[in-house]
């Protein structure tokens, strides 16, 4: 940021960004929702990593969690249900420049969206993809989701949900051309702000699988494992989610887990005992679209004419 | 039993035009034969149209009724804008394949037929007596048979290997054509070059004896002078010219998902797009093509989205939003045969309506209708110009017909102004809302990411100029008018559609799109023959050209012809067996349209037949709603009464 040059002169940049730089209106979601938090970690990132406001465009389906645009102040798409991820696909493809950073839920990117979710993260486009998880349909009043536990009781399924839930993350991590899945909780600002700021440091599709409170419709769903850090199992490793020592004192359960290593990380997947939070994969090497939807961007006008004249030139008689 | 016709020389007939078709089974490559085939007429100064006959299957069963492949090729003395109507001469590689195209009418009494009579020995007898069946059902028909022992000669040159027998037949119409066997020689190189020297060389050999051939076992001869056009031409099919279209405009994105008879533009931007600077996305799902298209666009990059029937019912959700947010988009629709999955590779005109109101809500948008090969190429350039001053989706509607027809255009003059201009990224000037929205036009400008100070978020829900998501009524309201005026607004700038024949008459003839070439030619016979009757046509359909009130008062009765569903009328209210009746017909969608706008009574023809309208039959159609042609002393207007159509009465209201 501010610092001496080897000429002795200071590098002063022109503009500096505040948390204000990134804030538009008063959000409206619940008193106690996780979405707050979530925001404001987003802001703060940006602010930290000191990212022109206008360089940044928050991207999202319907929901609750959707909203998430209309409470950056930058520039945001809150477009249709379940379609967040082609829109993304289609600023990166041509805007290199852009930071997209995409909010979507579980009904959107799980249910109405899933066929984009698996393309997604095959195209592995530079975004970071935050999914509120918070296992209940919100804006449209306590339906079952794709990740409702079985058994919980939801006004279309007032008897308890039929079916297992989908496991977000055994899904995403059996996805081709995967390049990095984390998971974080609401509730720990601290590893949210940590988690969001890897992801968002990764060249690639991002994916963080983020258990998120509804204290409206779903208060219960995250209780346990809230109020019992026994039950949370910390992934670290030096290329993992860095470690902060509050996190690390507030959860006992810690693992070390090389973020390289898929088939532990589809193993730590599985529904088990303790809920694993952290890094669970990241391959940075992973072939982008991006790096092929981006060529050819800065051919000169003379080019692209001389270009028609030569395709004309193919269907003259 | 067909006869044998005489083998000897004999000079050249004269004619002004001639439509020659080449049948076959699906992979024989008849299509290959006649592009080359019109690209040498179109060299040698003919007016050419080029229609290929597609079957669904990729590969029908062998000898199939149904599965007729091949192209026909109508080519003549002056610009040819159609497909025409009966075929002059029809090169078919096996018999079954003529009763899919006798069934569609293709074909008249005296229609030569150059038959491939090696099914006569065929070692099966249920194939012999097929073929000896079809002969005596062609004989009645009137068709002129001439059988040929065409695979046999071939295989001649090949040494038994069953391809190349459409080069064979190219010479063979070269020869019959009196074309430049060089100049074929020519084409055969180029279209052959990337398969290797070996493969070219096998067949110009092929060309070469298929000219020998005809040259001594056909006697017919044809000259079909050039038409005296010296500009430079350029010869594509519409799915081609949408393609150029999209270079020439500088859009650099274009996102799409495979869909017949749409996928052909992106076969030919996949190569083409790269090489001018642009991306071609082929997305996951129709809905993700027009979600990355209208991500692009948002993010300053204009773009297109290319598809069919099935697709845009696909799509709908996301074009709402597009009209909704005002994001600028180019959406190329190449209609087909539908509902449902329809006709996949036939030609109909039945989305006009879908595309205007199936948008749940109102949503208004710019829609433009290509009427030539030539038009497709050009109204790319206006539609992306359109998009973004209006900031709105402009679509395009096509159809199979210009989709998969052929034809030489004047070779367009690219020029910068037609390119996309280059990114804004200057500052948004303060206090300018993301809808800055003019009170009386509804324009407005808009920020790109990247703008500084312009940061917005763009929503799909109700929004005020702010972009800020408002449900009161006010704000509604507002936005809704704001986008609408838009329309009012374009069509200010248009001017009224030029009148075909008379400004005045008995019947005025509506068309739109791919119908244009057949509908004029149709009107020009009538008119020779006397009739009062003109036509126009119509490029834009929202907003409308302007003017028709007043042109349509000009004219007795004025009637669609159009390639879609509309209900024949059964008869008059209150008779027997009566049902659909002139109060409760359906008709043809720019009928209806054009009833709704203009309070006139607009009569329509149209039929789902899946192919394209043959000038013949709208003549016909055009005929039953006339006046008898009245010597020319006599005063029309005592027939028309007598012979009125069922429905209309005085067009202008």
């Amino acid at each position: 940021m501010f610092g001496l040059k080897s000429d002795w002169s200071l590098d002063v940049p022109e503009r500096y960004f505040t948390l204000e730089s990134y804030e538009k209106g008063v959000a409206r979601w619940c008193p106690g929702c996780g979405d707050f938090g979530v925001l404001s970690a987003v802001q703060r990132i940006c602010r930290d990593e000191q990212i022109p406001p206008e360089k940044v465009v928050a991207v999202s389906g319907i929901g609750c969690s959707s909203r998430f645009p209309h409470y950056m102040g930058t520039y945001g798409f809150h477009g249709l249900h379940g379609r967040a991820f082609p829109v993304a696909a289609g600023i990166k493809a041509r805007r290199p420049d852009l930071h997209v950073w995409v909010a979507t839920g579980d009904g959107d990117c799980c249910s109405i969206g899933a066929g984009h979710w698996v393309h997604a993260v095959r195209y592995n486009m530079d975004m970071t993809v935050m999914l509120f998880d918070n296992s209940i349909y919100g804006l449209t009043k306590k339906q079952t989701s794709p990740t409702t536990p079985l058994g919980t009781a939801t006004n279309t399924h007032p008897e308890g949900a039929w079916l297992p839930p989908i496991n977000v993350l055994q899904t995403t991590l059996g996805l081709t051309n995967v390049s990095f899945v984390a998971r974080t909780v609401d509730w720990n600002p601290l590893h949210m702000y940590q988690t969001l700021r890897a992801a968002y440091d990764h060249p690639g599709f991002s994916f963080v699988h983020i258990l998120q409170r509804c204290p409206t419709y779903s208060a219960e769903v995250f209780a346990d494992i809230q109020h019992d850090p026994e039950r949370i199992l910390l992934l670290s490793h030096p290329d993992g989610v860095p470690g902060d020592p509050a996190v690390e004192r507030m959860y006992p359960n810690h693992l070390q887990h090389d973020p390289r290593d898929m088939a532990a990380a589809r193993q730590l997947a599985e529904v088990g005992e303790k809920v694993p939070i952290g890094l669970f994969y990241r391959n940075p090497d992973a072939p982008r679209y991006d790096h092929y939807s981006v060529r050819g961007l800065d051919t000169p006008p003379d080019e692209r004419l001389a270009a028609v004249e030569a395709e004309l030139d193919r269907f003259a008689v | 039993m067909s006869k044998r016709r005489q083998l000897s020389k004999r000079s050249r007939t004269r004619v002004e035009e001639h439509i020659v078709e080449i049948v076959s089974d699906s992979g024989e490559g008849a299509q290959k034969a006649g592009q080359t085939f019109g690209t040498v007429n179109a060299k040698m100064g003919n007016g050419v149209w080029t229609v290929e006959i597609i079957p669904a299957e990729i590969k029908p069963p062998a000898r199939s009724r149904a599965g007729a492949s091949g192209i026909r090729v109508r080519f003549g003395s002056r610009n040819i804008t159609n497909m025409g109507d009966q075929a002059d001469l029809v090169v078919a590689f096996n018999e079954q394949v003529l009763y899919g195209r006798i069934a569609q009418g293709a074909y008249r009494p005296g229609t030569v037929v150059l038959l491939e009579n090696k099914w006569a020995e065929d070692s099966q007898e249920e194939i012999r007596n097929l073929y000896h069946q079809a002969l005596e059902d062609f004989a009645e028909l009137g068709l002129d048979v001439v059988e040929l022992p065409v695979d046999a000669a071939c295989s001649g040159v090949t040494g038994g290997a069953r391809v190349g027998k459409n080069m064979f037949v190219l010479g063979m119409l070269c020869e019959i054509y009196g074309r430049d066997l060089e100049m074929a020689e020519e084409e055969v190189s180029v279209v052959f070059a990337r398969k290797g020297e070996e493969v070219v060389a096998k067949n110009l050999e092929l060309l070469r004896a298929g000219a020998a051939f005809a040259a001594d076992n056909v006697d017919l001869r044809y000259e079909v002078p050039p038409w005296s056009n010296q500009e430079e031409l350029v010869v594509m099919n519409g799915n081609q010219a949408v393609g150029l279209g999209v270079l020439a405009a500088g859009i650099e994105v274009v996102a799409m998902y495979p869909i017949t008879p749409a996928t052909s533009v992106s076969h030919y931007l996949g190569g083409a797009l790269p090489r001018a600077g642009g991306h071609l996305h082929q997305a996951e799902d129709e809905i993700a093509a027009v979600g990355y298209a209208i991500g692009a666009s948002f993010a300053g990059k204009t773009a297109c989205t290319v598809t069919s029937g099935p697709g845009l019912a696909l799509k709908t959700e996301f074009l709402g939003l597009a009209s909704m947010c005002e994001v600028p988009l180019v959406v190329v629709l190449v209609q087909r045969g539908g509902p449902s999955t329809g006709l996949p590779t036939k030609v109909e005109q039945g989305d006009l309506l879908a595309v205007l109101h199936g948008t749940p809500g109102d949503a208004p948008k710019v829609v433009l209708a290509p009427a030539t090969i030539e038009e497709c190429f050009h109204f790319v350039v206006t539609a992306r110009k359109l998009a973004e001053e209006f900031r709105t989706p402009v679509y395009l509607l096509t159809d199979a017909n210009l989709a998969t027809g052929v034809q030489p255009f004047p070779r367009p003059k690219p020029e910068r102004g037609w390119l996309a201009p280059p990114l804004d990224q200057s500052p948004w000037p303060d206090g300018v809302e993301p809808y800055a929205w003019d009170p009386e036009t509804g324009l407005s400008p808009r920020p790109v990411p990247g703008q500084r100070g312009g940061e917005y978020t763009l929503t799909g829900l109700a929004h005020t100029r702010d972009s800020k998501v408002a449900y009161d009524p006010q704000s509604n309201t507002t936005g809704a008018r704001m986008r609408s005026r838009k329309l009012a607004a374009l069509q200010k700038a248009l001017i009224p559609p030029d009148v075909h024949g008379d400004p005045e008459g008995d019947l005025l003839v509506v068309g739109w799109g791919s119908t244009l070439g057949a509908i004029d030619e149709a009107v020009d016979r009538l008119r020779a023959d006397g009739h009062r009757v003109s036509s126009i046509h119509l490029r834009f359909l929202s907003p409308l050209e302007p003017g028709l009130e007043e042109i349509f008062a000009r004219f007795e009765r004025v009637m669609t012809v159009e390639i879609n569903y509309s209900d024949e009328i059964d008869g008059e209210t209150g008779s027997e067996g009566v049902l659909v009746t002139a109060a409760n017909r359906r008709r043809g969608q720019l009928a209806r349209l054009l009833r709704e706008q203009t309070l006139v009574d607009v009569d329509c023809w149209s039929e789902v037949s899946g192919q394209p309208v043959p000038p013949a039959e709208i003549v016909a159609q055009i005929e039953r709603r006339l006046p008898a042609v009245a010597p020319k002393t006599a005063a029309p207007e005592t027939a028309a009464q007598e012979t009125a159509a069922p429905e209309t009465t005085a067009a202008a209201g």
